[in-house]
């Protein structure tokens, strides 16, 4: 019944808005005879164009001061994080300034040059040297931002396996991560989706006869020692996924059937980043928010939100089903002391097992 | 040439042969002026449900988890007490992106102005086939029914996002819509796709042989140079797309595993084996890039058209136009590994679709600059089509410039898939692509239905949409560099997004309006068919041959002998003139030379 009752308010709803639209149109009966733009409409939305123009600078800036300070383009926690956000503040640069640049000529051309009667346009139909020019003043620019993305994505994407990375499986499945650490061996033993044994609680598909998998250890967050690089070897075993870590700068799909890999060396521990004042500010803000909304919750008898302590995150983002919006688990970078201990903690896959 | 001037004369007759009964007139028309017509309708129609939709997910991500009467209302068990589903919440997105890409930027936009005005600007009667062009149209037709019967199955429609990766999407078990909704989703793709070439192959033809004498290549509009070549491109690309289709429907119904491969799911080990979904998604992208220059060169040729009209200047740098619509032709195939730099694919690859992909910044860039240089010293004549125009130059830039960020395989890596993207291909080729259709209805409606729309609701129409598509999509740059997540259906697991809730809210605040105000277009639209001013025989005084029409249609186009053409497009204020436009078919003065390039 309020099924039907909100159906026919929409619809009323869209009649008045409808009706509305008609008195105005009836209104004008007799004001214009003509349809078509009169010096009058040109000179109005001529103006309306430097409003418009305006209006794109405002909203510009009014996005910066609320939305720009972003943590995500300042305080990057890998190696290469920080070679990405240069290169992003470089390419912004240049956009805004073009942007600038071209939307001014676009509005204030249309306003400085509206139609007016007995006026005759230039017939200007073409000129080389211009055509020239805006073709190789973005052929230079281009080429600048080619080299530098190039340059800075292979560095990114070569893993050097000679500085001992530190070897981690990530793991996706509908709608969970796990880790898998190589052990003693850095080493991850073989492991294929056919060979999950659920009672044995081999969930990963070890091949439970490989000796490099014995001392592996599955845990479902990972913990990085700072400083040293780490080697994610990335598999799913159902849908496609994506591992983003975006405090790392670092994506790659995960994808059923193939491993697929990325690399990053993590420079700032969580407790150090925690500290920061961008974060210190951030985490304050967020927490605001969540106190306010807390209480109107608690005003209707529903628990209050725990307040928020901030983790470096993996976020699946690649669509993978119904509760793809939160599959999630915290990264947490650590002294290399810290590590250890926690290492230590943790069960080996042979240990695991269900006998 | 001379072989053309005897197939008019043979034709010149032609129109009177048939008796109009309201079935072959309105309904399985071989006319071109009703099929445009009729594509135009059935566009806007899907357009409407498509950014109902978008309402409906916006006020989700606003308001996540409340109750709320009008999804109680409309989505009845796929939102138990008024709360949306999440399954429906990835529905939503899914068929929005399907319904605006293809069914309205592609076949509304493609398939009404190409069918409406490649025979009439370039002087001839009919469409090569009239038969396969009513054939396309209700190919169309049909593929729009399926995708809409597809909202009322069982298990939900497609929920796979509008590129619809496997596994996903061949998994009846990894998700609810992935069963008949995924079934219907690809057997209605495959009747639009061929639609789709039916139409392409006839525009081909059409306009390499059916072009009236004295319309060389050279002297035609930059609309038929742009639906030419959007043409080809789609008979390139679609077929790697159905053949993707094809694949996976083997996939899901036959046991196959081209794209399938090692799959643990709810307890058991499929039997796939061998195959990547990264295939797929080579095959995909394969149409899926060419697809938005599918979209957005028909809106470059309206616009370039109207620009001029209405400056009443000839576009700047003809050639140069012609140039780049080939150039970002030929480039739109040879970069859709952009979308795929996370994929897994070899880096190698990804160092390559950089390269070639900001590539197409230069052409796209010689456009933007000679659209400005159009108006430059123009005598504008704001009609609201001409505002349209300044509009998709400005949604254009703005949303191109983003690509250099996007197209940027190292800058990709952390922008990939969050909501900076959506900002960018929503500016870049759906406001853009819109506006361009919006612009095309405003400035040809005399010509369709002899009628003028009014341009006061114009006026609103336009300056509420522009400030709304700016404040919908300029700020989800932002939470887009702020690392959310596209396809979220809300955003409240993530403590760490918690500030930017606001923002969202302020998007779907102007989503709503803008979606509200497109009331005044329909009403606009529709009523000025019935009740609209008589429309004079060429009220924008454009130089192209569709204005030497009469008002009233006819079968054939021109009553008479078709026009033969003697200049360029663009003669708008030529000194050597007194009116400040000279139709195609007005000869050249003695001793008066072509002034084009």
């Amino acid at each position: 019944m309020t099924a039907f009752l909100t159906i026919i308010i929409v619809l009323f709803v869209a009649v008045a808005i409808w009706q509305m639209v008609k008195i105005f149109d009836l209104a004008q009966v007799g004001v214009s005879d003509t349809q078509i733009a009169t010096d009058q409409d040109n000179k109005v939305n001529a103006y309306i164009m430097l409003a418009f123009l305006a209006f794109i600078y405002i909203l510009t800036i009014v996005c910066f001061v609320l939305w720009g300070d972003l943590p995500l383009l300042s305080n990057a926690a890998s190696e290469h994080g920080s070679e990405i956000d240069n290169l992003m503040i470089i390419s912004l640069v240049v956009i805004f300034i073009v942007q600038f640049i071209t939307q001014y000529l676009l509005h204030y051309f249309a306003f400085k040059y509206r139609g007016e009667k007995g006026k005759k346009a230039l017939f200007y139909a073409d000129n080389n040297t211009l055509e020239a020019i805006w073709t190789i003043i973005p052929v230079i620019v281009l080429a600048g931002l080619i080299i530098y993305g190039l340059f800075t994505w292979t560095t990114i994407m070569n893993v050097n396996e000679d500085e001992d990375p530190l070897i981690i499986e990530l793991y996706a499945q509908q709608f969970n991560w796990k880790a898998r650490y190589g052990g003693n061996d850095n080493t991850l033993g073989k492991a294929n989706v056919r060979l999950i044994d659920i009672d044995k609680a081999n969930i990963l598909g070890l091949d439970e006869a490989d000796p490099n998998g014995q001392d592996d250890i599955i845990v479902s967050e990972v913990h990085l020692p700072v400083g040293r690089p780490v080697l994610f070897k990335i598999r799913s075993q159902d849908v496609l996924h994506s591992a983003y870590m975006p405090h790392f700068r670092a994506q790659m799909n995960c994808v059923p059937g193939m491993i697929t890999q990325f690399g990053f060396t993590p420079v700032t521990t969580t407790a150090d980043m925690r500290q920061t004042p961008e974060m210190i500010d951030k985490v304050a803000n967020i927490n605001r928010i969540r106190a306010d909304r807390s209480k109107e919750l608690v005003a209707n008898g529903e628990e209050a939100l725990d307040p928020y302590e901030f983790h470096y995150l993996l976020l699946c983002n690649k669509i993978c089903g119904k509760s793809h919006y939160n599959m999630q688990m915290n990264i947490i970078v650590e002294t290399q002391e810290e590590y250890d201990a926690w290492i230590s903690e943790q069960k080996e896959f042979k240990d695991s097992l269900i006998k | 040439m001379s072989t053309h001037a005897d197939t008019h004369e043979h034709e010149d007759n032609h129109g009177h042969h048939h008796k109009e009964t309201f079935i072959t007139k309105y309904i399985f028309s071989q006319d071109h002026k009703m099929i445009s017509k009729q594509y135009l309708i059935t566009g806007t129609i899907m357009g409407v449900i498509g950014v109902l939709m978008s309402v409906m997910f916006r006020i989700q991500i606003a308001w996540p988890e409340e109750p709320n009467v009008l999804f109680e209302a409309l989505l009845g068990k796929w939102a138990p007490d008024g709360v949306m589903d999440a399954d429906v919440y990835l529905a939503l997105v899914t068929i929005h992106g399907t319904i605006m890409v293809f069914f309205l930027l592609t076949a509304g936009l493609s398939g009404t102005f190409s069918n409406l005005l490649i025979p009439l600007q370039i002087g001839a009667r009919d469409m090569a086939s009239g038969f396969l062009n009513m054939i396309s149209y209700w190919l169309f037709f049909l593929s729009a029914i399926i995708m809409l019967g597809s909202l009322f199955v069982e298990a939900g429609p497609a929920a796979a996002g509008w590129t619809i990766y496997p596994p996903l999407s061949a998994l009846p078990m990894a998700q609810g819509g992935s069963g008949m909704g995924m079934t219907l989703w690809l057997i209605s793709m495959a009747i639009f796709i061929a639609s789709s070439l039916l139409g392409s192959l006839n525009y081909i033809v059409t306009v390499i042989n059916l072009r009236t004498k004295g319309m060389s290549m050279t002297r035609l509009p930059l609309t038929i140079w742009a639906f030419f070549v959007t043409a080809i491109i789609g008979v390139v690309s679609f077929p790697v797309l159905l053949s993707a289709a094809l694949l996976l429907i083997m996939d899901r119904s036959f046991g196959t595993s081209f794209f399938l491969s090692d799959i643990f799911i709810q307890g058991e080990v499929l039997h796939y084996q061998g195959g990547s979904p990264v295939l797929f998604e080579h095959l995909f992208w394969f149409l899926g890039h060419p697809e938005v220059y599918i979209v957005i060169l028909p809106a470059m040729g309206i616009v370039s058209e109207i620009l001029a009209s209405n400056s009443r200047k000839p576009i700047f740098g003809y050639r140069a136009m012609i140039a780049s619509i080939l150039a970002i032709a030929f480039l739109s195939t040879i970069v859709w590994g952009h979308h795929m730099f996370v994929s897994g694919m070899n880096p190698f690859l990804g160092s390559v679709f950089t390269f070639t992909t900001l590539l197409i910044a230069i052409p796209s860039a010689v456009k933007a600059f000679n659209w400005i240089t159009t108006i430059w010293k123009g005598n504008i004549q704001m009609n609201t089509a001409m505002l349209f125009s300044i509009g998709f130059v400005s949604t254009f830039i703005t949303g191109g410039l983003t690509g250099i960020i996007l197209g940027d395989s190292a800058l990709d890596i952390n922008v990939h898939d969050t909501y900076f993207v959506i900002a960018h291909f929503h500016l870049v080729m759906g406001i853009s692509a819109l506006y361009g259709m919006f612009a095309g209805v405003y400035h040809w409606y005399p010509k369709m239905f002899g009628r003028m729309m009014n341009k006061n609701l114009g006026y609103i129409h336009f300056w509420v949409t522009a400030v709304c598509a700016y404040g919908v999509f300029f700020p989800m740059h932002f939470i887009g560099m702020a690392g959310l997540p596209r396809r979220y259906y809300t955003n409240t697991a993530f403590p760490l997004f918690d500030d930017l809730h606001d923002v969202n809210v302020v998007i779907t605040v102007f989503a709503i309006i803008g979606a509200v105000f497109q009331i005044v277009f329909l009403y606009n639209f529709f009523v000025s068919m019935f009740y609209g001013k008589r429309a004079t025989q060429n009220p924008w005084k454009s130089t192209t041959l569709e204005w030497t029409t009469p008002v009233e249609h006819l079968h054939g186009n021109w009553p008479g002998a078709i026009p033969h053409v003697y200049r360029w497009p663009y003669d708008y204020s030529n000194p050597g003139h007194d009116v400040d436009f000279v139709p195609q078919n007005v000869p050249l003065k003695e001793g008066e030379e072509e002034l084009h390039h």
